[in-house]
């Protein structure tokens, strides 16, 4: 008989509730910053494209590392939350999910602005020859047909967010229900020997992110369409 | 001519400047002409707005688009513009691709309805059609241009609409830009780099090399000058407006009458009176110094030769007027050197043209 334990249950809704909103950020934090990428000509858009894709390559306990450093009391963003009388980042969920928002921002910026390249300027010039204005243009052509770049935005942010590991460590530590994710859980029973808990919670990630990546085959094939 | 289109751009791009300065009229079909990189593209963008030239005058029907502190935005700008490519919205349906630009015009300035684009441009059958990626070449570029005519523009610019598509698709939208040209009054500016596009579609011509506008006036005058590059091309020749006159059925032919005489073609599926463009090549038109008496020649014009230019060391081109004295028509005959001088052909002679044959164009 399958039955997850109660702090298991919370775990998986933790890492749910994390990874949705770290998604619906994103895509709004991504957007605007995909279309500047994929529009500019300016001399900086190395640098700030370099910048975005740091944690691609960076180790995730690095930036957690770093983002629980800012975030602390001598932090700079922590000095920022001391002056607005806003309780302490690190160690609670909204710390987790700047810090998830900043782990994962490659991983939405690039499908999008990928998209937004290979629409290129004819349809955009022909919508302008047309009538629509720059915001007209940008809702009722460029962002339709960047679609499967945000499709495959979406997904890769949310799983991206599911499996995270490094940076949830170093910067929320291990509260139930607060920031213990699915992945410290399963962290937690290995340490304690618990193999069937683990392996409960384990099978349950393999089994989700199979189904999640099935569906999509099955849906349009073209998962990584956007994300070259 | 009405002068009502007045054009002058100035442009550096690192490797390429532009430098125009011309009117046009603003009815008709005016044909932006030149090879590819003579900067005919980017004049029409510039006429858009798509391409903002650091100096530069536009006005259109004495409204101003651009000039030193006015750059009016592409967008508010009331024209249609075809491009190379179809460049149909992909993620809408060829109804909402149709009327994308008439949705966002005033209902007031509506004055090219959505049936009669439909009619026009013979889009029936597709209308319906809930994506844009099954169409044909040919079919996209008609959905194109419907979708520019409905914003009912005061100008219409197109890029070379008909270069992207295969021969079969060509010919079967020619015959829709023509019904364009004679039931709708918009002025067309057509860049095309194929000469016979330009003598079916085109009033008035502008030549462009390297940036520059080499000749601009009326079609035919044009395209007859033998100073100009377009009279060496193989398929130089002059245009002639003519009408349907006579059938003759015994011989499957179609005498044409155009001011000043006539002519004979083949015969064509069209009602006697019916308005249509006979295209004389120049390499079609031979010369005899005393009319012809025997000879398999159909159409055998008394003319006047107003013009000599030796193409080379073994051609020369003449310039002929054919027709009476109040109703002259210019066509070119293209000849070896030697027939010249054999002939002693010189200008102000009285010759006679032989036609070789007569292609019609609309």
């Amino acid at each position: 008989m399958i039955k997850f334990e109660p702090s298991d249950l919370q775990a998986i809704w933790l890492t749910l509730k994390l990874a949705s909103t770290t998604t619906l950020l994103l895509l709004l934090a991504a957007t605007p910053l995909a279309w500047w990428l994929a529009n500019t000509r300016r001399w900086y858009k190395g640098i700030i494209a370099a910048l975005m894709m740091m944690p691609l390559i960076l180790p995730p306990t690095v930036l957690g590392f770093y983002l629980l450093t800012l975030m602390g009391p001598h932090g700079l963003i922590g000095k920022f939350t001391h002056i607005l009388q806003m309780n302490s980042l690190p160690f609670t969920f909204s710390g987790l999910v700047i810090g998830s928002v900043i782990f994962s921002l490659p991983f939405a910026v690039m499908p999008i602005q990928n998209a937004f390249e290979a629409t290129g300027k004819q349809p955009l010039e022909a919508a302008k020859t047309l009538r629509a204005g720059y915001w007209d243009r940008f809702f009722t052509v460029a962002l339709p047909l960047a679609k499967p770049g945000f499709f495959s935005a979406v997904i890769l942010t949310f799983t991206h967010t599911v499996g995270e590991f490094g940076v949830v460590l170093m910067l929320g530590g291990n509260i139930p229900g607060e920031t213990q994710v699915m992945s410290i859980a399963i962290y937690n029973h290995v340490e304690a020997l618990e193999y069937n808990a683990a392996h409960l919670l384990s099978g349950a990630m393999v089994l989700f992110s199979f189904i999640v990546l099935l569906i999509l085959n099955l849906m349009s094939g073209r998962l990584f369409k956007g994300f070259k | 001519m009405i002068s009502d289109i007045e054009i002058h751009f100035k442009l550096n791009f690192h490797d390429f400047n532009l430098d125009v300065s011309f009117n046009a009229p603003s009815k008709g079909v005016t044909a932006v002409f030149g090879p590819s990189g003579s900067g005919k593209t980017t004049l029409l963008r510039c006429m858009a707005g798509l391409e903002h030239s650091n100096e530069g005058l536009l006005c259109v029907n004495g409204q101003i688009w651009q000039n030193h502190n006015i750059f009016i935005p592409v967008n508010r700008r009331p024209l249609g513009f075809v491009f190379q490519e179809a460049s149909l919205f992909s993620h809408l349906s060829v109804k909402k691709n149709l009327t994308y630009g008439f949705k966002r015009i005033q209902p007031s300035e509506r004055i090219i309805k959505i049936e009669q684009i439909i009619e026009l441009l013979g889009l029936n059958h597709i209308i319906n059609r809930k994506e844009t990626m099954s169409l044909s070449g040919g079919e996209k570029q008609r959905v194109a241009i419907g979708r520019a005519l409905l914003t009912s523009p005061r100008i219409l610019l197109m890029d070379e609409p008909l270069t992207g598509l295969d021969v079969k698709s060509k010919y079967e939208i020619l015959p829709y830009l023509e019904r364009l040209h004679k039931e709708l009054e918009i002025p067309v500016f057509y860049v095309s780099h194929a000469l016979d596009e330009v003598t079916r579609l085109a009033d008035y011509i502008v030549i462009l090399d390297k940036g520059r506008v080499t000749a601009s006036g009326n079609l035919n005058e044009t395209l007859t000058r033998l100073d100009l590059p377009t009279a060496r091309l193989d398929e130089a020749g002059a245009v002639i407006e003519a009408f349907v006159a006579v059938y003759d059925e015994t011989y499957s032919l179609t005498r044409l009458d155009f001011s000043g005489g006539s002519l004979w073609a083949s015969k064509i599926d069209r009602v006697i009176g019916a308005k249509v463009r006979a295209r004389i090549l120049a390499r079609d038109v031979s010369i005899a110094a005393i009319k012809p008496q025997a000879t398999s020649i159909t159409n055998v014009i008394s003319a006047q030769i107003c013009e000599i230019q030796d193409l080379g060391p073994d051609r020369t081109s003449l310039r002929l007027e054919i027709g009476d004295y109040n109703h002259k028509q210019v066509i070119m005959s293209r000849i070896t050197r030697r027939s010249r001088d054999q002939l002693g052909l010189a200008v102000g002679m009285q010759v006679y043209a032989q036609v070789k044959s007569v292609a019609l164009i609309i």
